[in-house]
């Protein structure tokens, strides 16, 4: 039992090496910011997801003390990481990409938020609903 | 009503007192308290910056939500782990994809945006200026329409259900 608690343990911190390892074998690899931006969600989830699952298993199995510090740590890092990811890539659009020449249509009237911002005479009046629900209402 | 006015978030304010009381590592009488005054103050002072009150559909249906997109964050990891090793990196075929969204309310177009880019592969890059359509960039995709099929079939139908 002893023998495969750690077998298992040792198994989660591999695999959480080995995709940390091609997350960043990735930011070298792959040739343009937009595409780079997919390897650190990788690091990020089975990465860091499978070493704390070892360390959370390791306190327990190994130490008899229950931690739950790692699910925290997941939970903060699924909320924080998507934001960061996204404000990465609307620098990136706003300073090296032309919207009309290398962005697919939005299919709607308006453009994308990052090249048409909102004046701010224009915002709702009512800042928990979008633009479109009130647009729906006028209509 | 009284309630509402002192407690705008209520479950804001539950998942406050959980989260400090895992933070504390312990459940006793001085974190319970403590977690409890936090969920009281915290809503109280940040709730001008999100008047809205959200509706969160049944548990279940977060529970579901929540493993489907662990298992495609698996799956996904492997399939882009397998791109970036064995592939040449001038033979993927990035593109950026038109997600047409069927959601209205910001919390749901917020939890779609984060499932996609924690999920390896397609990444959440901007939103239209009238929140109706979705920016995202996809890694390798000879199939742009079969991307933008999935995200609306896999994610946003079940948060549809969870908070509309």
């Amino acid at each position: 039992m002893e023998f495969f608690a750690e077998l298992v343990i040792s198994v989660l911190i591999v695999i959480g090496g080995l995709f940390t390892l091609i997350g960043s074998f990735g930011l070298v690899k792959l040739p343009h910011l937009l595409m780079r931006l997919h390897a650190p969600t990788k690091a990020t989830t089975v990465g860091v997801g499978s070493i704390l699952i070892a360390s959370m298993l390791f306190f327990w199995i190994e130490q008899g003390t229950f931690t739950i510090h790692e699910l925290l740590i997941t939970i903060f890092l699924f909320l924080t990481a998507p934001i960061t990811a996204n404000l990465i890539g609307k620098a990136y659009l706003l300073r090296h990409v032309d919207p009309h020449e290398e962005l697919p249509h939005t299919g709607e009237k308006e453009g994308w938020a990052t090249f048409d911002p909102r004046h701010p005479e224009e915002y709702p009046k009512d800042p928990g609903k979008l633009p479109q629900e009130e647009a729906r209402k006028t209509d | 009503m009284m309630l509402k006015r002192y407690l705008p978030h209520p479950l804001l304010s539950v998942a406050l007192i959980v989260i400090w009381v895992m933070l504390a590592n312990e459940i006793s009488v001085g974190t319970v308290v403590f977690a409890v005054i936090l969920a009281v103050i915290i809503p109280l002072i940040s709730q001008s910056f999100w008047p809205g009150r959200p509706k969160v559909g049944n548990i279940w249906a977060i529970c579901e939500y929540g493993l489907i997109v662990l298992w495609d964050i698996l799956v996904a990891n492997v399939v882009v782990a397998g791109l970036v090793l064995f592939r040449k990196a001038d033979s993927l075929e990035p593109a950026s994809v038109t997600v047409p969204l069927d959601l209205t309310s910001p919390e749901a177009i917020t939890a779609l945006a984060g499932t996609i880019t924690m999920t390896p592969g397609t990444v959440t890059v901007d939103l239209s200026r009238d929140a109706r359509s979705l920016l995202v960039h996809c890694l390798h995709a000879p199939d742009p329409q079969g991307v933008i099929d999935d995200i609306k079939s896999r994610y946003e139908r079940r948060l549809k259900e969870i908070f509309e």
